[in-house]
């Protein structure tokens, strides 16, 4: 019974997978021969490149920056959106709406809001007298990496949301009446029930997080394509541009296999902290 | 002060979130002075114009149908794959089935994005690119790991004792599967659905890379295109949003709760 999903999975998966072992032992410009080239595309990678240097040094930002915001505001509003309450459901709704849009709408929704003449951030901060310290949000290679990643939070910020919402309602509602009988503060509460009782779904979320910052490639795409010079470049839109756009379709696989090697290492690392902290408990 | 607080900042998150609606619903029907100078307020005169553009001279009928034909089929046979594998794997918990996890297990630590450049030889090799048969295969199996890891959990939650009655009465294992399994799980089902089709619906990364045909373009990669060729009109843009957004938006206003359980399963269930 678990033939047609094998057969689709071991040919358009894992197969393309092992495929990108080879491939990155080559030089490729997709129509010539290629040329076996051994370790030669790994070692330039890792200790010449400074592209790629930029693009993984991005990636690890960019990806710090949204898993911070979006699992302490999160974790946030799924505090006050705890009760089932008519108007918390309906909040709910509104919050994780983002989510059902595509990357590429909401890039060209933010490409607007940044938009230096005539978005209406820039507008907005004029209307307030802060008009002449509006940034080149998109266009300031200082700062956009960070743009991308506070739209990045506003579309993503109400998945997590519902995720947590879910966890905290599997907390006893009697660890909250006892502490409220002891005097506890709301801040106590916070930190002596919700945050060590949440930890698992905290690894859920952050784990989510993670790998959502990895799969950026729609949303910076739309935005800025990864300039301006190479300033909000992350590994999936380099690997694109080594193949597509530069036509070394070795050298690209090199560089995916070195994303995988470190996605698997942070979703270990991950796991591992997590562990540590349940054992402390 | 802690009423206030949480009022106050739930105010501001639900403005954050909604007033670039606004501006996006209300432009499409605007002109781009308008957009620019009340980006706000309601149209002064609400224009079609953006609309009949869009369908008449850029024909974004077709990308439209390209999308339903790609989500749909693609939606269809992950779920109908990923289910008949889910199910033996949760029902056959023997060599075969540890093993048959393991390999799909596999696939959810690998992330999808870095098999473009073999799929994309394998696919030019086979005349796949320039299909939507092509991305359907792509979709599908990217999708597969994830939908077989979340449907192996709702298939545990069953009863055991109902497969084994099923069982003892001589029902065979498809007849068990689909009497029985299928009909229970019609919420995870559903749930895996919506998460399925909201991923193949607003994918750019595989089309991009396969599709340089205009008439096989899907919804996400002719708003890029958009977005150079009407680079000084937003309102078109927005236009071109709303077109492409009105089905998924249709369909959480009517199905919220599957929405949300659909995209958090792919977190939670794992």
């Amino acid at each position: 019974m678990a033939l047609p999903a094998f057969i689709v999975y071991a040919s358009l998966y894992l197969y393309p997978a092992l495929s990108n072992l080879l491939y990155a032992t080559q030089k490729w410009d997709g129509i010539t021969k290629p040329e076996f080239t051994g370790l030669r595309n790994i070692t330039y990678l890792l200790t010449q490149d400074d592209l790629f240097r930029k693009a993984l040094g991005n990636n690890l930002r960019f990806m710090l920056v949204v898993v911070i915001f979006q699992t302490a505001f999160a974790l946030l509003f799924a505090t006050f959106l705890l009760k089932n309450s008519k108007t918390n459901i309906f909040l709910r709704i509104v919050f994780f709406f983002p989510t059902i849009l595509s990357s590429v709408s909401v890039g060209i929704i933010w490409t607007f809001l940044y938009d230096p003449s005539y978005g209406s951030i820039t507008a907005f901060l004029k209307a307030i007298g802060l008009g002449s310290h509006a940034p080149l949000w998109l266009g300031n290679e200082r700062i956009t990496l960070y743009s991308i990643a506070l739209t990045q939070v506003w579309f993503h910020t109400g998945q997590m949301i519902v995720i947590y919402v879910a966890g905290l309602q599997q907390i006893p509602k009697e660890l909250y009446e006892a502490a409220e009988v002891d005097g506890a503060s709301r801040w106590q509460q916070f930190k002596g029930i919700t945050w060590p009782m949440a930890l698992p779904t905290t690894g859920v979320v952050v784990a989510y997080t993670t790998i959502q910052t990895f799969r950026a490639f729609d949303l910076i795409f739309a935005m800025t394509g990864g300039g301006p010079s190479y300033a909000s470049e992350i590994l999936v839109t380099q690997i694109y541009n080594t193949a597509f756009i530069s036509q070394k379709f070795g050298y690209a696989s090199a560089q995916s296999i070195v994303l995988v090697v470190l996605v698997l290492f942070i979703t270990w690392l991950q796991r591992k902290t997590l562990r540590m902290n349940d054992g402390a408990k | 002060m802690y009423k206030v607080l949480r009022a106050s900042l739930l105010t501001i998150y639900a403005t954050i979130i909604l007033l670039p609606c606004m501006i996006v619903i209300t432009g499409a029907f605007k002109t781009d002075f308008e957009i620019y100078t009340k980006p706000l307020s309601l149209p002064a005169v609400w224009s079609f114009g953006n609309f009949r553009k869009l369908f008449v001279e850029s024909n974004i009928a077709t990308p439209f149908m390209n999308s339903v034909i790609v989500s749909a089929f693609s939606v269809f046979f992950t779920l109908l794959f990923a289910s008949l594998a889910a199910y033996a794997i949760s029902r056959l918990m023997n060599l075969t089935g540890r093993v048959l996890f393991l390999l799909f297990s596999l696939g959810l630590a690998i992330p999808g994005q870095v098999n473009i450049i073999p799929i994309f030889h394998l696919f030019v090799n086979l005349h796949l690119n320039n299909s939507l048969l092509g991305l359907i295969l792509v979709n599908i199996a990217l999708t597969l790991p994830i939908s077989i890891f979340i449907l192996s959990a709702f298939f545990r939650d069953l009863p055991k004792e109902m497969f084994e009655c099923a069982g003892m009465d001589g029902a065979g294992q498809f007849r068990i599967y689909r009497s029985i399994a299928l009909p229970l799980s019609k919420p995870g089902l559903g749930a895996t659905a919506i998460f399925l089709f909201v991923i193949c619906w607003n994918d750019l990364l595989y089309p991009l890379m396969l599709i340089t045909e205009t008439g096989k373009k899907t919804l996400p990669l002719v708003l890029i295109d958009y977005k150079g060729e009407y680079f000084a009109s937003y309102s078109m843009q927005f236009a071109a949003i709303l077109v492409a957004s009105l089905p998924m938006v249709v369909m959480y206003l009517f199905m919220q709760r599957t929405f949300q359980a659909g995209l958090t399963a792919g977190a939670v269930k794992g």
